[in-house]
């Protein structure tokens, strides 16, 4: 159901993690707007490609907006010969694929036992693999420690799950403004 | 938490990943965001990755207190690097439950 409803990977998976930690609503609530702000530059991205369409195209369009099919439609519509039909095609197609996996997954996951085969770790591994994926510069590297450290002294100093928005918001503003005296001194 | 308030979750994550990805496309048509604001966003993604994770690696979560060493530290270390050698996010997820099992059966 909540494939349907919220249709963000990254947003779900830290969703279930804040559970784990017992965050309140508003908490995993404003974690996925953050999260999902990066969408806001994607879909401006596209928006110069789909000017002039109707509204109620684009707000069925614009569910389907994630960095995968984002990716994909980017790319085609660069290269040319592709139109915004396709583009809904590929959203909403990838988005079904989506909800039958999630369908299986709940059903099979059924039959993991708690605990069984390291499964505490599935998401720290696939956190891990998700930052190695954002690594794409030195700034991002010196972004993630900062938030690292940041979350750290946070989440042992101040209770409560104000860590997560506070250390990224934080660190984020930090290696902006790095990143803007490294571009002045060159 | 009460079904009722798993709804409420789900809905509100519901508009919290919507309405982002909506509104630039239905108003922003032509415009463009200012320089600073992209560069800020492109970096929020690693940060809240890491801000996330980093507690969960470096401290207890039962009583909050900084520890060097835990199991889920030593074992994101091989993890990390099988991630930089593979870059595939299935394997790495496998690689990591399999040492962070193998790490509690003997250490």
């Amino acid at each position: 159901m909540m494939s349907v409803l919220v249709f963000a990977g990254s947003a779900q998976f830290i969703c279930v993690a804040m559970l784990g930690a017992n965050a309140s609503i508003a908490a995993i609530v404003m974690t996925t707007f953050v999260v999902n702000l990066r969408h806001v530059l994607m879909s401006s991205a596209l928006a110069v490609y789909l000017s002039g369409v109707s509204r109620r195209f684009l707000a069925l369009y614009s569910y389907g907006v994630t960095d995968e099919s984002f990716a994909v439609n980017m790319t085609r519509f660069r290269a040319g010969g592709w139109d915004r039909w396709r583009a809904l095609i590929v959203n909403h197609l990838a988005n079904s694929v989506w909800i039958l996996a999630t369908v299986t997954g709940s059903l099979v996951g059924q039959f993991v036992p708690a605990g069984a085969f390291g499964i505490d770790y599935a998401l720290t591994g696939m956190f891990i693999c998700l930052l190695v994926f954002q690594l794409q510069g030195r700034i991002y590297i010196l972004t993630g420690l900062l938030a690292a450290s940041i979350s750290v002294t946070w989440y042992l100093l101040i209770p409560g799950d104000s860590y997560i928005v506070g250390a990224s918001m934080l660190a984020a503003t930090l290696g902006y403004f790095l990143k803007v005296r490294y571009r002045r001194s060159k | 938490m009460r079904f009722s308030e798993y709804l409420l979750l789900f809905c509100g994550m519901g508009l919290a990943t919507y309405l982002p990805r909506a509104l630039p496309l239905l108003y922003l048509a032509h415009k463009r965001l200012p320089q600073w604001l992209i560069d800020w966003l492109s970096l929020i993604p690693v940060a809240i990755l890491s801000a996330l994770l980093a507690p969960s690696l470096f401290a207890d979560a039962a009583d909050r207190n900084f520890e060097l060493g835990r199991i889920e530290l030593l074992v994101a270390i091989p993890t990390l690097i099988f991630a930089l050698k593979t870059r595939s996010l299935g394997g790495t997820v496998l690689a990591g439950m399999l040492l962070f099992w193998l790490a509690g059966l003997y250490l």
